[in-house]
């Protein structure tokens, strides 16, 4: 590495790469930098390990996403027998060439803009770009995939001022982008299970009583008792939701895969514990007072306050999305009033708006707005006590 | 006499520690040095030419607003130099001792002001709001001494004091004339002190609970408008030495400890020694190591051919970079790569074994991200990070309000070591109260 740096430098011929070519450097190599002022010693930790234990966090999702995407495949076409290798295999080609277009797009726009500021690149997109694969229908169009987060990037980050300075959650922009701008893409029976061959792998057609939409479009669309069904029209219960047996995106549907993911999270420390246990507390508080005034007008109120959190994308909202410390509130009492109030939204979004089935992303974005307005309220609090004890000395 | 527990902080423990409290002797320093970058808020002009003779006590210096305020000579000498840098900024006055005792005795009539002003004592307090030297005339609320150090391997201020602790009540009186309020000294667990006339509470808990600042900040916090000052309890002993005898001491002891040095002891020895009398044939790998005057979170580095830095107390040496070129250092397992944070593994065999810390920053400076990380070593009733960020805007108001007049850059030194942003913390602080300093000048 060190023979080529010249040519990366001010006045080389590639000096127009220096960003990339110190991404690259400092991925491979630990700088040397020593520090020049201020404390001589420093803790190992850094942004890189923090967003890159984010990724291995994801992992259990992402492979449990991917076999569930072949096997809603394979019992989509009437071939429930076919081996679980073959189901994963087909996820994984399916998912394969969206992750590609999600780093390379998200990724590519970081290295331009990194250059065009002279700075560092920055970690940040490292947990984005594989969230965006994991909450994006996998039957959407990779250019609309590509397209919206192209839209995030820029918009909700870089003309903030990129890692760390967005207002709202990148992912989740991508997500509120595809839902808005195409939305017969985002929902109904074929947004969610794909019937055609994964590059070359499996494909058919879809069996006579085929039906792909996830539990919560059931639900939202039902008359009378709300009852869930899988792809076959068979009946589901809430274990099957559990495990992650059901239609949805990618990483939503098998809690099971997520709460592996938040034991990683809870144990390195990284997210939150206070803002992802308080949106599940929200969530079951909100779910058991719908719950409790069921109403065949909103047939989302029948379901049990625990089939709500297995449902759709509360669970991930709740452990990989609500505790982005960047987005989130950060003061510790501001933690508990945001994660609560997530719950309490998505719920209410979910039941009382016929619209949208899935409440979590519009209640997670809502509440990015008001997470500085929360923290501002807590340290208004601080400010109040100093400005007390100062005038009692008067 | 009151217990504070704190319970944010953090104990960090390096390799080197020094093993007895037997006090070593090393040669008369051969050059002997000032450095007014430890006085933060003087600007000085100087009362000594190169070539003049100076006895031990006497002035060099004075600050520009406040001539009264005098910064001292430690050893009588000629003056070789006085080393200018950029801007013609003076980096060190520099001064080759003659052997003589000759030291100044001061009239201990006069007030006690002018005779602390006039001992170059005064510069060795330090006033909040701002982490200055104190500003003549105004009278401290309360006087804080601390009579414990505990910063990593900190040196036993009780080891430093020596039988000076005879002292500490003399210098008790003496600063309780300068106050209204009181003289609180802060001591740790089992340390006994003899002081009657001042308020003495015990502090528990990690560093900084030793931080005169952080102490003040758990008994009486400073308000907008009101001013208090800090020192160390062997600047206490100082005072109570010069009121008692008339001279000024400007004997020390010196830890010299950290994982590159051979044997780690105390020495005695001068204030502003040369550093290459006092470390000795302690060194082994010059090129490899970096020596800091202080500790490793607020000290300063300074090279082989400099002198000893203010409070003239602790000399560590740590690796300048023991692992060049480490291959994917964030992906690391080893235990060994020292991470207060659960992402890494030390954790997982215990944070409290004595480990080898380089100076290596061990990733790039980014935005803050991670919530929680400077609240967490900051055992104050402030919100740091929204104090930062209130600095680094520029928001003078906002700084006011969420309590700048209470901190000092030492206070935010751990936060700098644990910030998995790698901002300067201590700079952006220094910064903010400077840029405060001088609006409301």
């Amino acid at each position: 590495m060190n023979k080529v740096e010249p040519s990366f430098r001010p006045g080389g011929k590639l000096s127009k790469l220096e960003s990339v070519y110190d991404g690259m450097e400092t991925f491979l190599f630990t700088p040397n930098a020593t520090s020049r002022s201020g404390v001589h010693i420093h803790d190992g930790n850094d942004l890189k390990r923090t967003m890159i234990t984010v990724v291995v966090a994801l992992i259990p999702a992402l492979l449990f996403g991917m076999y569930n995407i072949g096997y809603q495949h394979y019992l989509a076409i009437g071939q429930a027998s076919t081996g679980w290798f073959t189901m994963f295999l087909y996820g994984l080609l399916a998912m394969l060439p969206v992750i590609v277009v999600s780093y390379g797009v998200g990724l590519g726009i970081e290295f331009i803009s990194a250059q065009i500021h002279h700075k560092e690149i920055q970690e940040g997109f490292l947990v984005t770009g594989i969230l965006i694969p994991l909450i994006v229908p996998i039957n959407t169009p990779l250019w609309m995939t590509a397209v919206a987060t192209a839209f995030a990037v820029i918009f909700a980050k870089e003309i903030f001022g990129g890692t760390g300075m967005n207002i709202f959650n990148v992912a989740l922009i991508t997500r509120a982008f595809l839902f808005f701008a195409y939305p017969s893409r985002m929902s109904g029976d074929e947004a969610f299970v794909k019937i055609d061959s994964a590059l070359g792998i499996g494909g058919g057609t879809a069996v006579d009583s085929f039906t792909g939409a996830t539990p919560l479009g059931q639900v939202a669309t039902s008359v009378g008792d709300p009852s869930m069904t899988n792809v076959l029209g068979e009946p589901i219960s809430i274990m099957d939701a559990f495990l992650g047996y059901i239609p949805g995106s990618p990483g939503e549907t098998s809690m099971v895969a997520i709460l592996i993911g938040a034991a990683i999270l809870l144990i390195t420390g990284i997210a939150s514990w206070r803002i992802m246990c308080s949106v599940f507390v929200g969530g079951l508080a909100m779910g058991a007072l719908v719950h409790a005034f069921p109403s065949p007008i909103y047939p989302a109120s029948m379901l049990d306050p625990m089939a709500q959190l297995c449902l759709g994308g509360f669970a991930f909202g709740a452990v990989f999305m609500a505790t982005d410390p960047v987005t989130g509130a950060r003061t510790k009492v501001g933690q508990y009033i945001y994660g609560l109030l997530i719950g309490v939204f998505a719920i209410l979004i979910r039941v009382y708006n016929s619209g949208y089935p899935e409440g979590m992303m519009l209640a997670i974005l809502l509440m990015n707005a008001f997470a500085p307005l929360i923290d501002h309220c807590v340290v208004s609090s601080n400010i109040k006590r100093r400005a007390r004890r100062a005038a009692a000395k008067e | 006499m009151a217990t504070v527990r704190l319970k944010k902080g953090l104990d960090i423990h390096l390799l080197g520690a020094i093993g007895s409290n037997e006090i070593a002797a090393v040669d008369k320093p051969k050059t002997v040095a000032v450095t007014p970058d430890d006085f933060h808020g003087i600007i000085p002009r100087m009362e000594k030419k190169e070539g003049e003779h100076v006895a031990a006590g006497e002035p060099l210096y004075h600050d520009k607003n406040h001539e009264v305020i005098k910064v001292v000579a430690p050893v009588s000498g000629s003056v070789k130099e006085i080393r200018r840098g950029e801007r013609r900024h003076i980096d060190a006055i520099v001064i080759v001792p003659d052997g003589n005792d000759e030291t100044v005795t001061l009239d201990l009539k006069r007030p006690v002001e002018e005779v602390l002003l006039q001992s170059g004592l005064w510069c060795m307090l330090r006033q909040r709001p701002y982490d200055v030297v104190p500003t003549p005339g105004v009278k401290p609320r309360d006087i804080f001494v601390t009579a414990f150090d505990s910063s990593p391997l900190a040196p036993d201020l009780d080891v430093v004091l020596g039988d000076k602790s005879k002292y500490v009540a003399k210098g008790v009186e003496a600063l309780k004339g300068l106050t209204d309020g009181k003289v609180f000294i802060s001591i740790r667990e089992g340390q006994a002190i003899d002081a009657p006339g001042a308020e003495v509470n015990t502090f528990v808990g990690p560093h900084p609970a030793g931080n005169a600042g952080v102490q003040a900040a758990n008994l009486v916090p400073v308000n907008k408008g009101e001013t208090i000052w800090t020192l160390d309890i062997v600047t206490l002993a100082r005072i109570g030495e010069l009121f008692t005898t008339g001279q000024v001491s400007h004997d020390t002891v010196v830890a010299v400890n950290g994982e590159m040095v051979q044997q780690p002891r105390y020495a005695k020895t001068v204030m502003g020694a040369d550093i290459e009398t006092v470390l000795k044939n302690e060194l082994t790998n010059v090129a490899q190591s970096r020596i800091i005057s202080g500790n490793v979170l607020t000290g300063v580095k300074v090279e082989i051919d400099q002198w000893l830095r203010a409070p003239y107390r602790h000399i560590t040496i740590i690796p300048e970079n023991n692992k060049p070129d480490e291959f994917m250092g964030w992906a690391s397992v080893n235990p060994n790569r020292f991470s207060i944070y659960h992402t890494f593994t030390t954790w997982l065999v215990g944070l409290s074994k004595p480990r080898s810390m380089d100076s290596r920053i061990k990733g790039g400076e980014r935005a803050i991200v991670r919530t929680g990380e400077y609240d967490a070593m900051l055992p104050m009733d402030i919100y740091g990070e929204f104090l930062i960020k209130a600095i680094i805007s520029g928001d003078i108001d906002k700084m006011e309000q969420l309590g700048i007049y209470e901190i000092a850059p030492e206070d935010f030194a751990l936060a700098e070591f644990a910030d998995t942003s790698k901002l300067e913390l201590q700079r952006i602080v220094r910064e903010g109260l400077d840029r405060l300093r001088a609006e409301m000048s």
